[in-house]
């Protein structure tokens, strides 16, 4: 016996669970695209498409304080600051996204703990959705990663039955209590699973890596920089990018300290204030972007820094997508090769 | 919920002097004694802080004073932006905030019985004075000590009175030196640029180590100078600088390559340096 749950009956799912506590989130329509939004009772799930915004936002905020301090005069005093975690289910949430915290976990916990990232991290239960179905930007299996792929993920979902059904398989312990928490939403019953989505392999990431160890002067970073307009939505994007800017504000009476979002595609990120910027070009934080994900992560953490969801490529309003430039890289290393 | 690793440590500002034009030294104090017990547990010379005013924001520098001096720590910054004019807008007695120490330090035990060179430049001055007061507290460990100092104009050296003290004592070769057209009317020191100046005074590389620090071009032309004195790759320091939010390894700007500078560095040898992709710094 399993437990599964008809294909159209996922909000049911999402009530259940807001029920017991939860704070649901999950892929909902959102004007013209499935965006990843905390669920509201009524609201339809929507599998059809992977979310234009990746999971991130749910561990890592675009903006958060990190510092408070009440300010009377010159003097100040410093105010405790509490992680703000509701306990939370992140609902269908593709196994890319899922497979991306495992880059900031090591990140955020990398000689020194943070209490914001862990917080949310540890009251939030990931439920991922196996992919039926992929687009020409998905790569997960360029970078190791799987359209049912469980890494990361509490529980999964599989679609079941010809898309009828969804079983919802629980893998660890907070998958379990979910299942538990979920009550009469989920039945005990029988499916066959569909097949997975088919996402052929784009690009080697090995030779990606290998290519990066010896190639920082090489002219290709200019070449497929050229048309990039520096906007950072493919970091902001990204589930992996974990970037961010440190940035005070206040008043006369209050101030805080937040945590923001960053991007290497901003030439302010490295400015030095003597106006000196060691990355002076949209070529050098090209560069530094694709170093960061396919060699300097690996260097430090034994892993790549993307999980090929393929959101990078999508929102690029130069049309640029990072699959495209691994697999120049990749033909890049084999003409050398050739040599 | 477990420590905020952003969670200042709450200073107060005992004394605070202009060094040269833009140029201040706040000196600040511990409010929480328990804060100094750990502050000096962990520093050594080299590590950095980020000193802050709440509402500015935090700017990273290098303390400037050493483990040898345990009342305080100090600090030497350019007034460049809103964190820094907030802080040199503070005056004796008010708080500013402090994180750290952050980051790796200058191996000065190792260097015992070594004759220590240093090479400064400008405002780099700060971030190896705090290695020159340490080997000056533990004088009698060390063998001949040569600084040499240059800066743009002589308005634009920064501890002039330490200088002073420096080239008083005798026990310490001073040479100090202003770029061409920086000198004034009684300059008694040097005219030219530091590589230039290094290499004339060509103090000797025998069981010497050598520590550089300086705008990146100066630090670019001194280090070959080095290399033709005979100093050895890995006898040589530098202490390098990126933008910075974190100070710990999380927010990704300061990455040189792979080694981030807030927490691989930032000291570095003239040998890693090497190894480095230094088209990244």
């Amino acid at each position: 016996m399993m437990k599964v749950i008809d294909a159209n009956k996922l909000s049911d799912l999402a009530a259940a669970l807001a029920a017991k506590g939860y704070r649901v989130v999950a892929p909902v329509r959102d004007a013209d695209a499935v965006r990843l939004k905390e669920w509201r009772p009524g609201q339809a799930i929507d599998t059809s498409a992977i979310s234009i915004n990746s999971a991130k936002e749910f561990f890592f905020p675009r903006t958060e304080t990190i510092g408070r301090y009440a300010l009377e005069g010159s003097e100040f005093k410093p105010e405790e600051v509490e992680p703000q975690a509701p306990r939370t289910v992140l609902l269908g949430v593709r196994p890319c996204d899922a497979a991306g915290l495992a880059v900031l976990d090591a990140l955020f916990n990398w000689e020194y703990k943070d209490a914001f990232y862990n917080a949310r991290r540890a009251a939030t239960t990931v439920v991922a959705l196996v992919c039926r179905t992929a687009d020409e930007q998905c790569f997960c299996t360029s970078v190791g990663g799987a359209p049912d792929s469980v890494l990361g993920a509490d529980a999964v979902l599989r679609s079941a039955d010809g898309g009828a059904r969804f079983i919802l398989e629980p893998l660890s312990d907070k998958g379990k209590s979910l299942a538990a928490d979920a009550g009469a939403a989920l039945a005990e019953g029988k499916a066959a699973a569909d097949p997975p989505a088919e996402v052929p392999v784009r690009f080697d990431s090995k030779a990606v890596t290998a290519w990066c160890g010896e190639n920082f002067e090489s002219p290709l970073w200019r070449e497929v920089s050229l048309a990039c307009l520096g906007c950072g939505a493919c970091t902001h994007a990204c589930i992996t990018c974990h970037c961010f800017d440190i940035q005070d504000e206040g008043t006369r009476r209050e101030a805080v300290r937040l945590r923001n979002w960053d991007t290497c595609g901003l030439a302010l990120f490295t400015l030095h204030s003597a106006g000196h910027n060691p990355r002076p070009d949209q070529a050098a934080r090209w560069r530094q972007r694709v170093m960061h994900k396919f060699r300097y992560f690996v260097e430090r953490f034994g892993r790549l820094a993307c999980t090929g969801c393929g959101r990078c490529g999508r929102l690029c309003p130069a049309a640029l997508a990072l699959s495209d430039v691994c697999r120049e890289i990749e033909d890049a290393s084999k003409a050398a090769a050739k040599k | 919920m477990t420590e905020n690793i952003y969670q200042p440590m709450m200073m107060r500002i005992a004394e605070a002097r202009d060094e040269a034009p833009e140029v201040r030294t706040l000196r600040l104090e511990f409010a929480d004694p328990a804060d100094r017990a750990r502050f000096f547990e962990k520093y050594r010379v080299g590590m950095f802080g980020l000193y802050g005013v709440p509402g500015a924001g935090e700017s990273t520098f290098c303390v400037a004073s050493p483990p040898t001096r345990r009342e305080y720590i100090e600090c030497t910054f350019r007034r460049t932006g809103r964190v820094t004019a907030a802080l040199a807008d503070r005056e004796v007695g008010q708080p500013v905030t402090f994180r750290g120490p952050y980051g790796n330090s200058f191996p000065v035990d190792e260097w015992r019985g070594k004759n220590v060179l240093f090479v400064a430049g400008g405002i780099a001055l700060p971030p190896i004075r705090s290695v020159i007061w340490n080997v000056l507290d533990r004088r009698d460990e060390f063998g001949e000590v040569t600084i040499l100092y240059g800066a743009r104009t002589v308005a634009d050296l920064v501890y002039k009175e330490e200088l002073a003290d420096w080239a008083a004592r005798g026990d310490v070769k001073l040479v100090t030196t202003v770029d061409p057209g920086g000198e004034t009317a009684d300059w008694k020191g040097k005219i030219g640029f530091v590589p230039t100046v290094l290499e004339q005074a060509a103090p000797s590389s025998a069981r010497a180590v050598a520590l550089v620090c300086g705008p990146p071009i100066m630090i670019k032309f001194s280090l070959p100078v080095l290399v033709k004195l005979g100093f050895a790759p890995p006898d040589v320091y530098t202490t390098l600088e990126n933008r910075m939010k974190c100070g710990l390894g999380h927010c990704g700007r300061c990455n040189v390559g792979s080694l981030f500078v807030c927490r691989d560095g930032p000291v570095f040898t003239l040998r890693q340096l090497q190894g480095m992709l230094t088209a990244d710094l």
